[in-house]
């Protein structure tokens, strides 16, 4: 099969859904340069009708996009980085997830939109363009949200969630853009809901999300030389999360570390935690270690910004600590 | 304040918008009686109001569409919606128009073009754009008119809106119902213009102010706007007004107090349904008779309605679970009790 790049995989799904559907429309900042290159082309393809540049108002345009779903279109919306989400939390979560997303109104309407988000900490974007958001829309009902962490999964998440009838909100890991992974040139979705096992083991099970899965196998890798066998598990969406595969593997190997890029408090990983301590507490041998962003904003030196960030050494020493 | 070519209603059109508007009062009244009464635990008046909701949505066609606030009694009645979703949604039934889960602050009907009502200030102004950007992407001869409160021409979605209307050319008409109040607040600590309509400037799109208690004025200024609107030329239409009744139904028993009796009462001398009524004995010849069974008509349709919602069953609590995606594994697969 061929091989593409993450960005190249998420411009084909956009391509081939516009293609597919007329009511399918791109909108946000500078898309039709193409931002850092996810829309490029587009604008070329399928007109400035369909691939609407916005003015920097990240409330005004994620909300007109929820408006232009109630009535009968079905937006895609980039956000440049997901640092700005915060000014349109209001549109998103307030009207999209919470009044459009189905419940005020009592499912008399839907709200086929989709947020894309380029995400997370690339080296000197410093406190303002460095944040990983997914965990304040995971604690607000009525968002699916998914984290593509190889090409292929980028294309069918990507896919599935312009379908979707439902706000969906896709993040795309500004630390996976240039990966290369094969991914087939025809139409395919991949499923919400369903975690996928990236590498098979027996002692620990690492649960990892976004760039932290390629960052697990390789820790896998190593632990491997040291004799520990480790299952890699990625969840590929975190709402719906498919819970079932994550305690099946706990239940198989009896230790579980988490590797999740936003921070600490209240995270991605604490909530995974949450739910195995709950529900699979019979079948640990070790205490769940989380490995996450520490609880500071992200730095703009090198050094610190490292210093900060999780990583497949933090991933190696978690497991250990898990079999001391 | 603008004016806009003198318009003279024929009598069944304006005794249609009066009805409209007699009714949304009297609505209001028996529901005020039942939150008194501890029947309905919440209610967003908008006595005072009515010419506005009721003058817009005559000038509007059963395609187009609204989007409300959660002072939303008068947008519903004035676009056509039942009288008996909206009681039953005020009781929590699952007979409401949001099946008990929006409530007073949400109404909705869809099927009339009311596209939800919004509880957050200024909330649905971007979407009343997006709204407007589907019906210009998808060819539909359709207009969107947005309501809201002077307090939302605050918010950064007023500004962010106005716009995106302008530079997208969508068919919108903003519609401010200016009642000089952003809950408790006077607009002239609050807000650094003495007219909303003069923020139209800053979007090169049109202002205008008028008589928001004139429902013909209303009517005839939407009419225009509406004209405009569909080649895509935006309009922001400030319409004067003044809400009679609480921000929220119950505030004076909590000891709001703002406003002077003096202005109340000078406001009630403006009266949009007295005015309307007025015009229809003076120019039409209405007798007091005609307007006897139109209050019998709208009375009996309120007790119908009110006798609905209070025979409608309760939602039952797992209902809560229903019209949302929701994980059916996280709350139940993981321990939850039985």
């Amino acid at each position: 099969m061929r091989e593409i790049r993450y960005i190249q995989a998420i411009n084909e799904a956009l391509r081939e859904e516009m293609r597919r559907d007329p009511r399918v429309f791109v909108l946000g900042e500078d898309i039709r340069q193409g931002a850092f290159g996810q829309t490029k082309g587009l604008v070329q393809e399928f007109g400035e009708t369909r691939v609407l540049d916005t003015p920097i108002s990240e409330n005004g345009f994620c909300g007109a996009a929820v408006g232009a779903a109630m009535n009968g279109l079905r937006p895609v919306v980039e956000l440049m980085l997901s640092s700005f989400a915060y000014l349109a939390m209001e549109q998103i979560l307030m009207e999209g997830a919470r009044m459009e997303g189905r419940y005020t109104f009592g499912s008399q309407i839907q709200v086929p939109v989709t947020f894309r988000f380029l995400t997370g900490a690339s080296g000197h974007n410093g406190p303002q363009h460095s944040d990983q958001p997914y965990p304040m829309f995971m604690n607000n009902p009525g968002l699916k949200i998914v984290l593509p962490s190889t090409p292929f999964d980028m294309k069918g998440l990507l896919k599935q969630a312009i379908r979707d009838n439902d706000p969906v909100l896709v993040l795309e890991s500004i630390n996976l853009l240039g990966k290369q992974g094969s991914v087939p040139e025809g139409d395919y979705t991949v499923p919400f809901g369903q975690a996928t096992l990236r590498k098979e083991g027996t002692d620990v099970t690492v649960v990892a999300l976004l760039h932290l899965v390629d960052a697990a196998l390789e820790a896998a890798q190593i632990l491997e030389q040291e004799g520990v066998s480790v299952e890699v598990i990625d969840p590929r969406t975190l709402v719906p999360l498919d819970r079932r595969t994550i305690l099946d593997s706990v239940a198989k190997t009896g230790r579980l570390v988490i590797a999740d890029d936003s921070h600490r408090t209240c995270g991605a990983a604490a909530e995974i935690a949450a739910g195995v301590a709950d529900e699979g507490f019979g079948f640990l041998k070790a205490p769940i270690k989380r490995v996450t962003r520490l609880d500071v904003p992200i730095p703009y030196s090198e050094p610190l910004e490292k210093y900060v960030l999780p990583n497949k050494d933090r991933i190696c020493q978690a497991v250990r600590d898990t079999l001391r | 304040m603008s004016t806009t070519a003198a318009f003279t209603s024929d009598k069944d059109f304006l005794a249609g918008m009066y009805q409209k508007m007699l009714t949304i009062r009297l609505l209001e009244e028996k529901v005020l009686q039942l939150l008194m009464e501890g029947e309905v635990p919440d209610l967003y008046p908008c006595a005072g109001q009515e010419a506005v909701p009721v003058g817009v949505c005559a000038a509007l066609r059963p395609q187009d569409l609204i989007t409300g606030t959660y002072r939303g009694m008068g947008h519903m009645v004035a676009k056509g919606a039942d009288l008996k979703p909206i009681f039953a949604e005020l009781y929590g039934r699952k007979t409401g128009c949001c099946k008990g889960k929006g409530g007073a602050k949400h109404l909705a009907a869809f099927d009339k073009g009311v596209m939800g009502a919004y509880a957050i200030v200024g909330a649905s102004i971007p979407i009343a754009v997006g709204l407007a950007l589907a019906a210009k992407m998808l060819g539909k001869d359709q207009l969107v008119a947005c309501f809201f409160g002077d307090g939302a021409s605050n918010q950064g979605s007023f500004h962010e809106s106005l716009n995106l209307a302008f530079i997208w050319r969508v068919p919108v008409i903003f519609v401010c119902e200016n009642n000089l109040y952003a809950a408790s607040t006077p607009l002239k600590t609050s807000t650094a213009v003495d007219h909303i309509a003069k923020r139209a400037d800053g979007y090169a799109i049109k202002g205008l102010t008028i008589d928001g208690n004139d429902v013909e004025a209303v009517y005839q200024a939407t009419k225009e706007a509406a004209t405009r609107a569909l080649r895509g030329e935006p309009t922001l239409l400030e319409c004067l007004t003044y809400r009679y009744g609480g921000h929220f139904a119950a505030e004076d028993r909590i000891g709001w107090n703002y406003r002077t009796a003096e202005e109340i009462a000078r406001w009630k001398k403006q009266d949009p349904l007295e005015r309307a009524e007025i015009i229809l004995k003076d120019r039409f010849g209405w007798s007091s008779s005609e307007k006897k069974m139109l209050e019998k008509g709208i009375r009996e349709e309120i007790e119908e309605a009110l006798e609905f919602a209070r025979q409608s069953p309760p939602p039952q609590p797992l209902e809560a679970l229903e019209d949302c995606y929701f994980e059916m594994d996280h709350n139940f697969l993981w321990r939850w009790p039985e």
